[in-house]
């Protein structure tokens, strides 16, 4: 169901980014670009005073009229953002969770490789392929 | 295949099977390994025993003997196969020495010569009368060619079919009519003749029935990803046959020869268990607890694999994605290495030889009791020889040149990377003929792998850091060694060093023919260069003085040239004056002939000495007129050690100039390294 996955680094620059149209990929990485900025914001309005509560799930960030933005962030500041489209509505908010839980433990594994340098992109095929099921998963 | 197969047999003509002699080779040959093992070892656990035994690469003499009493043929021509496959020069049947037998026993039966260039027939198949053998009712009709991926399924049938009779004698009748296009003499003699042979093989399908469809089925999946397309159809087909089998209960081993080949690359034999368990030991002392994430990748990072393949070398070994890796993910992660390094593509999923729960299981118990370990039996002592051969071939060599795969070992890519059921066989022939050449030294590599292990170490050790650059000779004459010049020059230097005595005599001769024209022109010269040249570096800037000097032969501004090219290189100084000093007392000589000798050659340091030497050749000049002749004949002589000389100090200058070459090189190099490092 999500039509692009993007995981952003702490310094707010991509990890990982795939879109499942192929066309039109500039546009969603310019979504999720933009869309980081809410997720700044997000942060910055819960992590002053509940920084131990601060739920890694932010929910929707915003919608436009085709698609839907959806964040999450872990603790170390990473952040996955999600682009889903408008047009499934069927999609709960329990998905998007599931999604993003699947998407983070996924992002731990690719953190365990010792071969793997924080901050490289993400090159692990477990994790494109399940960020692949997720993608087709709902289409 | 067949090409490459015959390519890889050591020795002879190339053995060419097709498809389904090489399927009928096999199996012929699993039998005859399997039912030695079951007739020697205890009725328990023969193919325990049949594994334990050493000569698990060979075929036992016993049932080799009755298959090939049971081919009918004169006892003599038994024995001229017997020669000519090379069993009686090893000693033993291997794989190699098998297939060649069977194939010449096909020939001689159809009525071929028995000869080495028998093999290259197209025969059928050979026809094995009874006794012990399951070959008489496979091969009862030559089966050549139903087409590669019908005849295996036909064998498959048949073998199970047989397989399952002597269990059950229940679907005997069933099983008749598939057996009648391949078996014309009835089954049920040999079936119960086959009874005490097939007789482990029912202990273990009965243990292991259960036991092997799930682990084959997840098997089977895994071969077509790691085989080409080709395969996929060839093993589906099996996997059909082997299916339906599967529900009277028939043990697959034919089915695991067949799909065990393409896991071979993913089997770790216990050589190299052993190989990795010491490694592991030598990273963690405790063989139970992890190696941490770090150090394991410094270990990996020396094999010189991409960082990219590495990283996911990982992901598949690190099953339960900590970190840190146990024993078993090691041995795999390790085993992934090994076969990557060796060309073999890496797996889309890890393979289930190499999966945490199996390498467990068979980690702690290195003899293979371990049940699950054992629904893998029978098909060891089948599989273990090709595979054993396969693997020790494979991680041998490919241990012994961690950073670098071998030659062998490529051609081991070729096939291994035709995975599939297939083309197992014929990969497995192919490989034989490579692996009977390591058969001799089978036995011998056990032994040596303790050995190759350390060097391993080391060559991993080594891997880590490049070997740095052999230091550049100095100004040693390194290449020049070799040449007399050196021993000419060491004296030499040494009495320059010492008493400078050389110098004061001769002039170089070097300039001779044109010196000697200018010799008379610069008479005066000679007065000029009589301060001695005491210091050889002195000499040097006479050298250059001089070379303003005009009329010094080619050879001065050769030499300012020289020295001028060395200028940037001390050491090229010295070699002038080095040379300088040998040529001196050859010019000396010439003084006394030329009434003019000048010592201008040009040399400078030539004309220091010359310049005192000078002084004395006029005085000898001067009583020339009276000893012409003698001086004529000095003067051939002296022209002959000109020649000479001059000659030495030719080489010894291209030696000079090809030395400040290299050195050249050398400096260029270190410039290009630094200056990345400047870069940043």
């Amino acid at each position: 169901m999500a039509v692009c996955v993007a995981v952003i680094a702490k310094e707010n620059y991509p990890l990982y980014i795939r879109s499942a149209p192929t066309e039109n990929e500039l546009k969603f990485h310019y979504m999720v670009h933009t869309s980081l900025d809410v997720v700044d914001e997000k942060i910055s309005a819960m992590g002053k005073a509940l920084v131990d509560q601060r739920e890694l799930y932010l929910g929707l960030l915003y919608p436009t009229e085709d698609y839907k933005v959806y964040g999450y962030v872990t603790n170390s500041k990473v952040k996955f953002v999600m682009v889903v489209d408008s047009s499934n509505t069927a999609l709960r908010d329990n998905e998007i969770r599931s999604m993003f839980r699947k998407l983070h433990n996924s992002y731990t594994d690719v953190m365990c490789n010792p071969f793997y340098n924080p901050g490289d992109r993400i090159q692990s095929r477990a994790f494109d392929s399940m960020v692949t099921s997720m993608m087709i998963q709902v289409c | 295949m067949e090409a490459a197969a015959g390519g890889g047999c050591g020795s002879g003509p190339p053995l060419l099977l097709s498809e389904g002699e090489q399927q009928c080779y096999s199996e012929l040959f699993a039998s005859c390994a399997a039912a030695g093992a079951a007739v020697g070892g205890p009725g328990s656990g023969p193919p325990e025993a049949a594994r334990a035994v050493p000569s698990a690469a060979t075929a036992a003499a016993g049932p080799v003997a009755d298959l090939f009493r049971a081919s009918q043929l004169p006892a003599e021509t038994l024995h001229q196969i017997t020669e000519l496959c090379g069993a009686k020069r090893v000693g033993y049947f291997g794989p190699t020495q098998f297939y060649i037998a069977l194939k010449l026993i096909a020939a001689a039966q159809s009525g071929l010569p028995v000869r080495i260039e028998s093999i290259k027939c197209e025969v059928p198949l050979p026809r094995f009368l009874m006794s012990k053998t399951d070959a008489e009712i496979r091969f009862g009709n030559p089966t050549e060619l139903h087409g590669t991926k019908v005849q295996i399924p036909y064998l498959i049938t048949e073998k199970n079919t047989f397989k399952r009779m002597d269990d059950e004698d229940k679907q005997q009748e069933t099983q008749s009519p598939t057996m009648s296009p391949l078996a014309s003499p009835p089954s049920s003699p040999p079936h119960y003749q086959r009874v005490p042979l097939s007789h482990a093989y029912g202990k273990l399908r009965s243990n292991t029935e259960q036991m092997h469809p799930a682990p084959y089925e997840a098997r089977q999946p895994l071969v077509q990803p790691e085989g080409p397309s080709s395969g996929a159809p060839g093993t589906k087909p099996p996997r059909h046959q082997a299916s339906l089998i599967r529900s009277f209960s028939v043990e697959r081993e034919p089915q695991d020869n067949n799909s065990n080949y393409p896991d071979e690359p993913w089997r770790i034999t216990e050589e190299q268990r052993e190989y990795y368990v010491n490694q592991f030991r030598s990273l963690q002392p405790d063989p139970s607890s992890f190696i941490s994430g770090s150090v394991a990748k410094n270990f990996f990072t020396k094999s010189k694999l991409s960082i990219p393949e590495l990283s996911y070398i990982w992901e598949l070994s690190d099953a339960d994605c900590d970190g840190a890796l146990t024993l078993p993910e090691f041995c795999a992660a390790f085993h992934l290495i090994v076969a990557r390094k060796n060309g073999y593509p890496l797996p889309e999923g890890l393979p289930p030889t190499l999966q945490t729960e199996y390498l467990q299981a068979a980690f702690p118990k290195p003899k293979r009791e371990c049940a699950l370990f054992d629904s893998y039996s029978e098909s060891m002592p089948a599989n273990q020889q090709p595979r054993d051969l396969n693997r020790m071939e494979l991680s041998v060599k490919d241990m012994a040149d961690f950073p670098v795969p071998t030659q062998d070992v490529t051609s081991d890519d070729k096939q291994g990377l035709k995975s599939t059921a297939d083309e197992a066989l014929p990969r497995d022939v192919s490989e034989d003929p490579a692996t009977s050449k390591d058969s001799n030294s089978l036995k011998a590599r056990p032994r040596s792998r303790s050995y190759s292990s350390t060097s391993i170490e080391e060559a991993m050790k080594r891997g880590e850091d490049p070997p740095t650059p052999p230091p550049r000779p100095q100004k040693t004459h390194s290449r020049a060694s070799s040449l007399d010049l050196n021993k000419v020059f060491q004296p030499s230097v040494p009495a320059t060093k010492s008493g400078l005595l050389p110098p004061p005599p001769a002039l170089p001769p070097r300039p001779c023919p044109s010196q000697i024209s200018h010799l008379r022109v610069n008479s005066k010269r000679s007065a000029q260069r009589r301060p001695p040249t005491q210091l050889p570096n002195y000499g040097d800037f006479r050298l250059q003085k001089q070379s303003e000097q005009a009329p010094e032969a080619e050879i001065h501004p050769q030499l300012n040239r020289a020295p001028s090219q060395a200028a940037e290189s001390s050491p090229a100084k010295k070699d002038i004056p080095y040379s300088q000093p040998p040529s001196k007392p050859i010019r000396r000589k010439f003084r006394p002939e030329n009434p003019a000798t000048e010592n201008q050659d040009t040399s400078t340091a030539v004309g220091g000495p010359a310049s005192a030497a000078t002084v004395k050749p006029h005085a000898a000049v001067q009583k020339q007129s009276s000893k012409q002749k003698k001086a004529i004949q000095t003067a051939i002589r002296k022209n002959k050690e000109a020649n000479a000389v001059l000659a030495r100090l030719n080489s010894e200058l291209q030696q000079q100039l090809k030395e400040v070459h290299q050195e050249r090189i050398a400096l260029e190099n270190q410039l290009e390294q630094l200056r990345p490092v400047t870069v940043l």
